[in-house]
């Protein structure tokens, strides 16, 4: 197994439904996501995605079982060692203050600066060197607030890459943007994987899985139904039976696409 | 799209503010009513026994409270605004000032005039009402955290204004209830060298934290599962601050009493001023801050004869400020 590895081994978690009942989500859930990969968690809404991303990252903890970051029990890692070893890009973040994109960028450093130190010099440039390897750098100072849906979701995936992390989790990273967006947040993260990234992002829209993830992994109801290869997993009986309705898989220019298909 | 100004600090902004402070406090000694109205000439100082005795004894205490107090109350709204992740709170939440109104009350009406213990009742009182807040918000059952606490400190202050209403129903109107509610207007009028130095250790304690802590406010200020993926330890980091900041403000508003709407519009400035970076704009609420207080508190003591209560000032000159600030074209600091 590559350092940079997730693994949860038979994790049950439990939340509190509105009247205050403990029910399950996840009741034994074991997977892996290979180190270095693009990994696509897709399935439909509700189906235990985002609460997936939180046990990861220790947002939440699990009822019983094991998650397990670079072989080690994620309970061994400090908040700090955590932060440096993870990142998250989370949905529709809101910021209530009015930072600039620079400003922002930095708070990625926080993991590896001290309770009390502000950012120095050598921050400033891996924050520079983020913005400008994705793109961004000539909005450095602009303010956040008067950014573009797809530029703000640039920049909060470089804050999160200004924490230099091993692994990077996103959720739901594409799910406002315009085609054009998409794309650019995709390529982004195919980018990052090729430098060695291990990446994972949750979706509920197949296609997004098919145009980038070299791994997927299905979930409906808090279960994983099927992981493995895009190749194999993005298939018509998979997708059907995740989503409850017929699909269909088709190939255009070497890509899938992942179309409804008709009953009968 | 539009409005994207550069919005990079203006760092040159700082050693005028800090000189312009300086200023407004060595004037502020030598402003007032003796020998004649609004200014008292330093040479005085060395030719008239009373003028010296007025300026060392009575003025420069409570300049230096004003000061203080004014850093203190805009620090510790610039920290509550970014720890509740809402540019609208102020050190009112959560049940503090009127606890402390509470407290101030009781005393005066069970304990008799203005002395340390009213403060100390006050303090009691302010802290209680964060406690109580705090505890109340754990048990309600529904929305994040910042709501509940905010919901909770509501009720909380409700509470205590309706004990604050039976206090003044039951004072004396011809002793006890003009100095309630003078208290209860603020007013810096009896301030001593005791209650200076009281309030002087609380305050350079959680101003001197909450500058250390200026830009890891910023991690603070995030969702709190960004906070955490940053490495930082949310709950517990927002405790310390919270709790040093409230117990700085009760210690203010038990030698004051309610002085209001400085933490609310002295933070709001400062990020006009400065960005929205705590690292620019908490120095800068500091330094605002200390001016409004001593300017406030010279309109207050100078301006008639009679003293006006300082919260009537700090209210007006807010409102009216806070009224400006909303018509006046300026760079959006908080989201709709």
């Amino acid at each position: 197994m590559n350092p940079s590895t997730i693994a949860l081994d038979q994790v049950v978690f439990d939340y509190e439904d509105h009247r205050h009942r403990a029910k399950a989500l996840f009741d034994g859930l074991t997977l892996e996501i290979p180190a270095g990969t693009v990994t696509a968690i897709l399935g439909p809404n509700g189906s235990g995605k985002t609460t997936l991303l939180h046990l990861i990252l220790g947002i939440l903890a699990p009822d019983a079982g094991v998650v397990l970051l670079a072989h080690r029990p994620r309970e061994q890692y400090s908040r700090r060692d955590l932060g440096q070893l993870v990142g998250l890009v989370s949905q529709n973040e809101y910021l209530p203050f009015n930072f600039t994109v620079l400003e922002y960028v930095l708070l990625g450093r926080a993991p590896h600066l001290q309770l009390l130190q502000t950012p120095g010099q050598k921050d400033v440039a891996i924050a520079r060197r983020v913005l400008t390897e994705i793109g961004l750098n000539h909005l450095a100072q602009r303010s956040i607030q008067s950014l573009s849906g797809g530029e703000r979701q640039l920049v909060m995936i470089a804050r999160a890459l200004a924490q230099q992390p091993r692994i990077l989790l996103l959720d739901e990273p594409t799910s406002h943007l315009d085609l054009a967006n998409q794309e650019r947040v995709l390529a982004t993260l195919a980018q990052q994987a090729e430098q060695g990234v291990t990446v994972a992002f949750t979706t509920h829209e197949p296609n997004q899985a098919a145009a980038v993830a070299s791994f997927v992994v299905l979930m409906r109801a808090g279960q994983v139904l099927h992981a493995g290869p895009m190749a194999d997993v993005v298939s018509a009986p998979y997708l059907t039976a995740t989503y409850g309705v017929p699909v269909e898989v088709v190939e255009v220019k070497g890509r899938r696409f992942v179309v409804p298909g008709r009953e009968g | 799209m539009t409005g994207g100004r550069s919005l990079a600090p203006r760092r040159p902004i700082f050693p005028l503010l800090t000189a312009l402070l300086l200023a407004t406090l060595v004037a502020s000694v030598f402003l007032g009513r003796y020998p004649r109205p609004y200014w008292t000439p330093p040479r005085l100082l060395w030719e008239d026994p009373l003028a010296r005795q007025l300026i060392l004894n009575l003025r420069l205490p409570r300049v230096i409270v004003a000061c203080l107090l004014g850093m203190v109350l805009s620090v510790a709204g610039s920290v509550l605004q970014m720890l509740f992740r809402n540019p609208l709170v102020e050190p009112g939440f959560l049940g503090v000032s009127q606890g402390a109104a509470f407290g101030a009350a009781l005393a005066i009406i069970v304990l008799g005039a203005r002395s340390l213990a009213l403060q100390g009742v006050a303090a009691f009182f302010a802290l209680g009402g964060l406690l109580l807040s705090y505890a109340l918000a754990r048990h309600i059952r529904y929305g994040g955290w910042t709501l509940r606490l905010i919901l909770a400190g509501i009720a909380v202050s409700a509470l205590f204004s309706a004990g604050v209403g039976l206090l003044k129903y039951v004072a004396d109107p011809l002793t006890q209830l003009p100095e309630l509610v003078f208290w209860l207007l603020g007013a810096l009028w009896s301030v001593t060298w005791t209650d200076a130095l009281a309030f002087l250790p609380i305050a350079l304690v959680a101003l001197t934290v909450a500058l250390l802590m200026r830009w890891r406010l910023n991690v603070l200020s995030l969702d709190d599962a960004i906070a955490i993926s940053l490495g930082s330890a949310p709950a517990r980091e927002r405790a310390l601050l919270l709790i040093l900041v409230v117990a700085a403000t009760a210690a203010g508003v038990a030698i004051a009493g309610i002085v209001g709407w400085v933490g609310l519009i002295v933070p709001q400035f400062a990020r006009r001023l400065f960005g929205a970076d705590a690292r620019h704009a908490l120095p800068g609420a500091l330094l605002l801050g200390g001016i409004f207080g001593l300017v406030c508190d010279n309109i207050a003591r100078v301006t008639f004869a009679g003293e006006v209560p300082l919260g009537i000032v700090t209210s007006l000159l807010g409102a009216v400020l806070f009224a400006l600030s909303m018509v006046l074209p300026t760079r959006t600091d908080a989201a709709a």
